[in-house]
């Protein structure tokens, strides 16, 4: 067991604190998970704006040469897509198709990319790509104590942060270098709450300086599970719960963010799962009585939950669950056995909940 | 509710629960300590009327947003009546923990477990 002592900090670590945050261990982070409420914070972000310290996460810079050449044999996504100033999410794959990790990748410069890891598998990612960068011209370089990030986040998010910017934002899945609260940083039209908002990497000796501005202008902060709530909504995957090493992408549902023809290391595995099919599929579900499913949970039949929550918009359970894939058309109806007691729940279509109008 | 509280008229389980004890039944509950470590609680599920609850073990869940907890009993007997409202208003336990915010009503087996529960001030001692 980790001692709290052990955990590392973020620089805003104490903003946490003044503002009554409840602090948890989160892959080695001393993290906020709440400062208000979950649904409180959860409802901040779906109507007016909220800004997350998510400087736990990792990044990557890939420069040289052969940067392009060596990230298209790492990540599952094809590259020749991404122009300069532009964002692609892929994922890290083995050779058999297991996914290490699922990250954004933003391509800074022809020849430079910055890639932008989980927490839990900052350190494995570095040494999966650095193991493979030996045949390719290309530096491989852990820039993650260069960085804080924050997420600012909702329909206010892009105004709010506007006010504050030297010049235009990025549009949505672009970045570029902007000065913001007096802080020089790469803006990123990114995101993981299926809002509109931006992801902000900045020095992390800029981060108090620019949290409190946020704040002042009118963000509310927001902890780790109102994002968890947020990103379960709208069916974005949390790598180590609705996939991992032991999951093919394409039973993860994750077959679009894949370009078998790219030949990507695990392509061929990918291509035969496409092709075959596989024998789960990874569902949103939304329980139709009362109950909350929670990881863990055993789908009657066969399969198991992955995510499960409580979602503030939809007022229900809801998750995501690996199924048969005779019982993954959505409008099916499956039990999902919580602690004993049998709940009923649908198949349903991403997103879960949608933006009215 | 924001402030921390702890009546001197329940008496305490070290599971962050409560009793009030009158006579030979009880009404339980969990503590303002055992609501704001969940936080805003959004599903509890009554158990039946009429079932048995022990002393130390669980009699039902509890959810909040993020985390499902087991309810212990602070002591023993018969359920005589559940809180109905926190089906529908869950967060009323945030709200009012030792008032309208109570689980159950327990016709007790043995009135003189409340001697092996904590007062006020022994319970927030083991909080510190």
């Amino acid at each position: 067991m980790t001692s709290i002592a052990q955990l590392k900090r973020t620089p805003l670590y104490e903003r946490h604190v003044a503002a009554g945050a409840k602090l948890v261990p989160f892959a080695g982070w001393e993290m906020p998970v709440q400062y208000e409420g979950i649904r409180q914070e959860h409802c901040a972000v779906r109507r007016d704006v909220g800004v997350f310290d998510v400087s736990h996460m990792g990044q990557i810079q890939t420069r040289g040469p052969q940067a392009l050449p060596f990230l298209q044999r790492m990540l599952s996504s094809d590259l020749r897509r991404l122009p300069e100033g532009g964002a692609q999410y892929g994922l890290l794959c083995r050779p058999d198709g297991g996914v290490l990790d699922d990250l954004f990748t933003y391509r800074l410069a022809d020849c430079e990319f910055l890639t932008v890891t989980n927490a839990a598998n900052h350190e494995k990612d570095l040494a999966w790509l650095q193991s493979h960068a030996e045949e390719f011209d290309v530096d491989v370089i852990d820039v993650a104590s260069r960085f804080a990030m924050l997420a600012v986040q909702g329909p206010c998010a892009r105004a709010l942060v506007r006010r504050l910017a030297d010049g235009p934002l990025p549009p949505r899945m672009h970045c570029t270098d902007r000065c913001v609260a007096s802080a020089s940083m790469l803006v990123c039209g990114t995101g993981y709450t299926g809002e509109d908002g931006v992801e902000l990497m900045l020095d992390p000796d800029d981060a108090v300086s620019v949290w409190d501005a946020l704040c002042a202008a009118g963000a509310v902060p927001a902890g780790l599970g109102a994002r968890d709530t947020l990103r379960l909504e709208v069916c974005f995957h949390l790598w180590g719960n609705d996939m991992d090493e032991n999951r093919n992408p394409i039973e993860a549902g994750l077959g679009w963010c894949c370009n078998e023809q790219t030949g990507f290391i695990g392509a061929d595995q990918v291509a035969a799962a496409r092709a075959q099919g596989t024998a789960q599929r990874l569902v949103p579900f939304v329980i139709e009585g009362p109950g909350i499913a929670r990881a863990g949970n055993p789908v009657v039949g066969g399969g198991e939950v992955t995510s499960g929550t409580y979602s503030p918009c939809l007022e229900r359970g809801i998750g995501m669950a690996y199924v048969p894939a005779e019982r993954a058309t959505p409008g099916t109806r499956i039990e999902i056995d919580v602690r004993g007691s049998n709940r009923t729940a649908a198949v349903e279509r991403k997103p879960l909940y949608r933006k009215e109008g | 509710m924001a402030e921390a509280s702890y009546p001197d008229d329940v008496l305490y389980h070290a599971e962050h629960d409560w009793a009030r004890v009158e006579g030979d039944s009880a009404t339980f509950g969990i503590t303002w300590y055992a609501q704001d470590a969940l936080g805003e609680l959004v599903f509890f599920q009554p158990p039946e009327v009429g079932a048995s609850v022990t002393k130390d073990q669980s009699y039902a869940e509890i959810e909040s947003v993020k985390a499902v907890s087991d309810v212990i009993a602070p002591m023993s007997g018969e359920i005589v009546s559940v809180n109905e409202a926190l089906s529908d208003r869950p967060e009323i336990v945030n709200e009012d923990p030792y008032g309208e915010g109570w689980l159950i009503r327990v016709k007790l087996s043995d009135p003189a477990e409340a001697e092996s529960l904590m007062s006020a001030s022994d319970y927030q001692a083991t909080l510190s």
